[in-house]
């Protein structure tokens, strides 16, 4: 049980790592809702525009992310950023934004037609109705994409190790180039916890945020 | 009405001319970072190519595997008898594709070795799970009364299951299998840490070595793979799905 032991020995850098990968997840998921909800809220208005903006993320989604970051490097590298936080955190908002713009946009698309136009009989303004109707209604949904969005930048952001990034990917990527296995063992392992507590937890958020009327 | 006719050509020559000017700036941009003249010697070209049959040997050999054992989980779990188990079997999925690719990949490099063969096992297991999640799902989701109806009409099981259940899932198995490719694509990139080769070779060590051309001459055939995986697929559910469930969905 070499991993324990190397865990044991190592687990304030493990826990260190760990903050780093959470930081710049949430850093990017923060960033990505801050302009994934608005963006979803803006296209309900205009179809052939959320077909663009909806195709636009899914291209961006194809794009693998160690690709990505590739693309990125010569891009960045002239304002002297290849490397490091700045690179991982783009990258990561950029993928976040296709789960949540998508989400936000189908829910709000989804609310019953009656409920809005009950909002409008009486005699709410848009915004009224935008904040008070169509936006609770959605926010389960909204947060299931914020879910998709969260486990998946969550495993992106180790490959980011690799531009030197930091997290958890540092125990994969020097333990490969060590050949030191209960290091990559341990990357690996923390990692993957670190994705399924943080799926459960915002599973438990979004049953939390279901109005009691809408849980089937 | 009038209007729109009138503005639409105008905003796709707009965009066209745009996208020219782009394609221009890139070509520009290829030649000063020394990509032109990385892929004009011979032998880097000939590497280049090299690498990208190794990431396509990947790519063909666990998407083969798993096209199988996803299609096979999700139809057996879809059979009345096992119909129990659909739940326990998403869920695993689900905890499944929660694990990172890259600690998949370490995690199988850990007691195979370094190799492809690590490396197309990480590939397989990793996309095997949305193919049998959305065979799974695209199955349960037929309308029992179209399974009823055919039923009524003498059909066996076996003529159901080909000639209802499946056509009718076909959308939604077909996204299983593209998300699976794609996934795949970029997952294969990252074989190069784990010693099976492919074009993460050129990323990796463009990277490591700070040298734009090689890493662009790894980054860009992948993110093209990627994307034309993606529109074949997609051109394949516009040749094979039924037409009549295509308007539904």
């Amino acid at each position: 049980m070499n991993l324990f032991v190397f865990l044991q020995e190592n687990y304030s850098t493990a826990l260190y790592l760990t903050w780093e990968h959470l930081w710049m997840v949430g850093l990017s998921l923060l960033i990505a809702i801050c302009t994934g909800v608005p963006t979803g809220i803006f296209i309900t208005r205009n179809k052939q525009l959320a077909q663009k903006v909806i195709g636009g993320a899914n291209v961006i989604m194809t794009i693998p992310s160690i690709a990505l970051f590739g693309l990125m490097l010569p891009l960045l590298a002239v304002f002297g950023h290849g490397l490091g936080k700045v690179p991982a955190i783009i990258a990561l908002v950029l993928y976040a934004e296709l789960p949540i713009v998508r989400n936000t946009y189908v829910a709000i698309k989804n609310v019953d037609p009656a409920l809005v136009d009950a909002g409008k009989g009486m005699g709410m303004s848009k915004w009224q109705l935008l904040r008070e109707v169509e936006i609770p209604m959605a926010v389960p949904v909204i947060i299931a994409g914020l879910r998709t969005a969260v486990v998946m930048i969550i495993g992106i952001a180790a490959i980011a190790a690799y531009v030197g990034a930091g997290g958890l990917g540092v125990f994969i990527q020097q333990g490969i180039a060590r050949s030191h296995e209960s290091m990559v063992l341990a990357g690996a392992l923390c990692v993957s916890l670190l994705a399924v507590a943080v799926d459960l937890a915002m599973g438990f958020l979004e049953r939390r945020v279901t109005p009691g009327g809408m849980k089937p | 009405m009038k209007e729109e006719s009138f503005r639409r050509p105008a905003a796709a020559t707009g965009i066209r001319s745009l996208l020219l000017v782009a394609v221009f700036i890139a070509g520009i941009a290829a030649e000063r970072i020394g990509l032109v003249e990385y892929l004009s010697d011979p032998w880097e070209r000939e590497y280049v190519l090299f690498l990208a049959g190794q990431h396509l040997y990947l790519v063909a050999v666990s998407m083969a595997m798993a096209l199988v054992t996803g299609l096979a989980t999700g139809i057996i779990v879809s059979r009345k008898r096992f119909r129990k188990f659909a739940g326990v079997v998403m869920y695993v999925i689900g905890l499944g594709q929660t694990i990172p690719s890259l600690a998949v990949l370490a995690l199988t490099m850990s007691f195979l070795g370094i190799g492809s063969k690590p490396a197309i096992l990480a590939l397989y297991i990793y996309s095997t799970l949305p193919i049998a999640r959305n065979t799974l799902a695209g199955i349960l989701s037929v309308s029992p009364a179209i399974i009823d109806a055919a039923r009524g009409v003498g059909m066996s099981p076996v003529r159901i299951l080909l000639e209802v259940e499946i056509p009718n899932a076909l959308n939604v198995i077909l996204t299983g299998i593209r998300i699976a490719l794609v996934i795949n694509i970029g997952t294969a990139a990252l074989g190069y840490l784990i010693g099976a080769g492919g074009l993460g070779d050129l990323v990796f060590t463009g990277i490591n070595l700070m040298r734009t051309e090689l890493l662009l001459a790894g980054a860009l055939p992948i993110t093209i793979l990627a994307l034309a995986g993606d529109y074949l697929l997609e051109l394949l559910s516009l040749l094979i799905v039924p037409k009549g469930i295509r308007m539904a969905g």
